[in-house]
């Protein structure tokens, strides 16, 4: 049955799935193993050594590409493996790249850290604005690669936009689609060639593995991507794969909840006298609805939200959460808070970090599943601890300072 | 305390509250903190997770080093001890290496603006003579694979740091039970813990081993940024093989020991090649710098159709590429684990492409010798026949 008539549902715990001819097991197996008997020397059955390929990995990759609508897909150890190896496969020393200045902080690391010792440069620009990506390009300039909505203002960019700049100039788009999902959010059908997918966050969607993966329709891309894989030696674990052949099943039905329960909070946290502006692309208010409602299926489990009281107060409603977990990464089925401006994008420069409105009163909600009203119940009483701290601070300080 | 000792006791759950004696696999992505800005050990799997660090300290200790680091491959381990160098920087390496090293060097280093210089460090001399200015890195395997040639890694050690290199060997094919380069100098151990350290052909896994502060920053900066880091699950699965090392290895390499002298027994096999043979090249070497020769040897026959018939009618041997593990394999390394090697390359070192790679297992040494020996007497009548 092709997977392309298929509904996301069914996609999601069907498509692409390879079944178990060997004993019926509804679950694919998980293949815990290093390497295969081959039946004569160099003739094997498809699969020799894990590092290369590996069934259960293989299966993964297929489910993915079911949800991507490519004719297959390459998954990595982690999102960053996925990007790292992307990067190795594409660039060479001299080469250029052009990336979105709200790209997760990881993947600037990368750039200033390892590809810039190798010769590979990076520009980071808004690509909010298209303009800004054509006038970044240059002779060597081999990728563009964005991310929409950004981290962690969901700032958003016009794909399909990027998408015609890239072609005129011939540069490969990358689109890292981790905060949507091919189901809320479709890169290749905006025109981009690769989708890259931290799997860490909504495809596993329990917190319970690292990974990523990297699609596209160019086979011979995917085939080099192969190649620098096994080169690298970044390939997914088989039980990693297995744990997120599980956990992607329940995608569809956990992104909807996701949604509506961000939207909820969202418009609450909107009325809340204490916060000062609240960035959701499902809110009216968001400068990019129009964008929003053009290239995404749905606003996505990411709430950002801006407090008055700025630094102080946003850690301590962030001290006093006590359902939210204080916690990296996102995607989950648990509720994680963090602070932008101290954690994720602490190495930033406080210049540019303020241009990107990473102020210090930002605080990065991952909207879980959780029942909403207790989200907002939990939001609420910290919200207000943070604000009664801040009064008696207000008045220490007062006492210590008589005014005059 | 004794090697053996030091295998199962160790600390196996620091601070764990219930006390279990087997590590608990910590299968998660992110880890809460206390505090907004009080960030406890763990933050996030892939800069850090608690059952791989018990791995990665017992690792350190095994080979007498102050830090480990565990990677999702040996390759991506490998792979990471070369982000020590710029574009511009050079690497010097002997002509005998693993296969996917070499792809590693050719194939994404060249790109990078790396280049590789490849030398014959049997000759150390010789050898030193190829350094450069930009040389910064120094790479060998003792003994190698898989021609199973023996290396002065002392002498390797002090001709590198004469130059201000850093010097690393890939220490796969005899684990530390056997050798430790920290002592005898190296800067860096690389393992692929798929082989020895795993020991049950169940993961894909390696290790960089180091004895200072600042390389261990550096490695573990490159395995965070570029998330290479082994997972939890495996890092269990690695730290239950690795208690047996020992044992296993006692039993492999007594086994190697009967099966390499029956197959200088037979007049078939033109070559063996294993530390173990005192008519080796660098038998008294190894001896001097390891502990014992290992359970992985080659030999060839003269005929690349006569290997592969051998090859293919082992029963208890099975054709796989790896060794290291509890059941024995054999495999071509011309055809197989050394196809990706460079012409360029091949043309300057010895690989006889009628080679065969044997890893000895835990199987009954008489099964195995008896294996072998209708092997390779019914691969020698059907080429006698075939010629007739």
């Amino acid at each position: 049955m092709s997977t392309q008539n298929l509904k996301e549902a069914t996609i999601a715990i069907r498509g692409g799935r390879t079944l178990d001819s060997h004993a019926g097991s509804i679950l694919f197996p998980l293949y815990q193993t290093g390497n295969f008997v081959h039946d004569a020397v160099g003739v094997d059955k498809g699969f020799s050594y894990s590092r290369v390929s590996n069934p259960t990995v293989d299966a993964l990759e297929k489910a993915i590409a079911a949800l991507e609508g490519t004719p297959s897909a390459v998954c990595f150890r982690t999102g960053m493996a996925a990007i790292t190896t992307l990067l190795f496969s594409i660039l060479r020393s001299g080469d250029h790249a052009i990336l979105s200045d709200v790209v997760y902080g990881g993947t600037i690391r990368l750039f200033r850290e390892v590809l810039d010792h190798l010769g590979v440069t990076g520009s980071f620009v808004d690509s909010s604005n298209p303009a800004n990506v054509e006038a970044a390009i240059t002779p060597t300039t081999r990728i563009i690669l964005i991310e929409s909505p950004g981290n962690p203002t969901l700032k958003l960019t016009d794909i399909a936009s990027i998408a015609r700049i890239a072609k005129q100039h011939s540069i490969l788009l990358a689109v890292d689609n981790t905060f949507l999902t091919p189901f809320l959010q479709r890169p290749f059908e905006l025109g981009a060639d690769i989708s890259i997918l931290s799997t860490t966050k909504y495809i596993d969607g329990h917190n319970a593995t690292v990974g990523g993966s990297v699609a596209a329709h160019d086979e011979k891309l995917l085939e080099r991507l192969r190649l620098i894989r096994k080169t690298l030696g970044t390939i997914q674990a088989p039980f990693e794969a297995w744990l997120t052949l599980q956990g992607m099943k329940t995608l569809p039905a956990r992104l909807r909840l996701h949604c509506s329960g961000a939207l909820r909070v969202a418009q609450w946290l909107e009325a809340h006298p204490a916060v000062q502006y609240v960035f959701y692309p499902g809110l009216d208010s968001f400068p990019q609805k129009v964008l929003a409602n053009q290239q995404q299926r749905g606003a996505g489990g990411i709430v950002a939200f801006e407090l008055k009281g700025g630094g102080e107060a946003a850690r301590e409603t962030l001290n006093h959460l006590q359902l939210c977990s204080r916690a990296e990464s996102l995607g989950g089925l648990e509720t994680l808070v963090t602070h932008p401006s101290t954690t994720t994008h602490a190495d930033v420069d406080p210049d540019v970090r303020q241009a990107l409105g990473i102020t210090d009163g930002l605080i990065r909600i991952s909207v879980g599943l959780e029942d909403p009203e207790d989200l907002i119940a939990d939001l609420d009483q910290a919200i207000a601890a943070s604000m009664i701290m801040n009064q008696k601070e207000r008045s220490a300080h007062e006492i210590r300072q008589p005014a005059g | 305390m004794k090697f053996a000792s030091r295998l199962v006791n160790f600390e196996t759950a620091p601070g764990d509250p219930y006390k279990p004696v087997s590590t608990p696999i910590y299968q998660t992505a992110t880890f809460i903190q206390e505090q907004v800005d009080a960030f406890g050990e763990y933050d996030y799997s892939r800069s850090g997770n608690p059952t791989r660090t018990v791995l990665e300290s017992q690792l350190a200790a095994l080979e007498n080093g102050s830090h480990a680091y565990c990677f999702a491959s040996g390759m991506a381990a490998i792979s990471a001890v070369t982000r020590l160098l710029c574009a511009g920087d050079e690497i010097l390496a002997d002509v005998d290496l693993y296969g996917g090293t070499c792809r590693l060097f050719s194939k994404v280093l060249d790109r990078a603006g790396i280049a590789v210089n490849y030398a014959d460090a049997l000759d150390p001399e010789g050898f030193a003579r190829r350094l450069t200015p930009a040389t910064k890195l120094v790479h060998i395997e003792s003994p190698t694979n898989p021609l199973f040639r023996i290396i002065d890694i002392a002498r390797i050690a002090e001709i590198a740091h004469a130059h201000g290199a850093l010097f690393s060997i890939d220490n796969s094919a005899v684990s530390p039970y056997l050798q430790n380069p920290l002592d005898l100098g190296a800067d860096i151990v690389i393992h692929s813990a798929t082989k020895f350290l795993g020991g049950h052909h169940d993961v894909t896994g390696g290790a960089v081993i180091v004895k200072n502060e600042e390389l261990a920053q550096q490695i573990r900066f490159f395995q965070n940024a570029e998330g290479t880091a082994l997972g939890p699950f495996d890092s269990f699965l690695l730290l239950r093989g690795l208690k047996t090392l020992k044992v296993r290895l006692d039993c492999q390499q007594k086994n190697a020991l009967a099966v390499a002298d029956y197959l200088a027994s037979r007049k078939e096999i033109s070559r063996v090649f294993y530390p173990g043979l005192a008519t080796c090249q660098g038998y008294d070497l190894h001896r001097r710098q390891a502990r014992g020769p290992g359970s992985v040897m080659s030999f060839a026959t003269g005929s690349v159709a006569l290997s592969k018939k051998i090859a293919e009618a082992t029963r208890l041997f099975h054709i796989t590429v790896s060794f290291g593990s509890v059941s024995s394999s054999i495999g071509m390394p011309g055809t197989m684990s050394h196809a990706s090697v460079p012409q360029e390359v091949l043309a300057k070192r010895d690989l006889p492409l009628d080679l065969i790679r044997i890893s000895v297992g835990i199987e009954d040494k008489e099964d195995l010798i008896a294996d072998l020996d209708q092997a390779i007497s019914m691969a020698t009548r059907c080429a006698s026949e075939s010629t007739d």
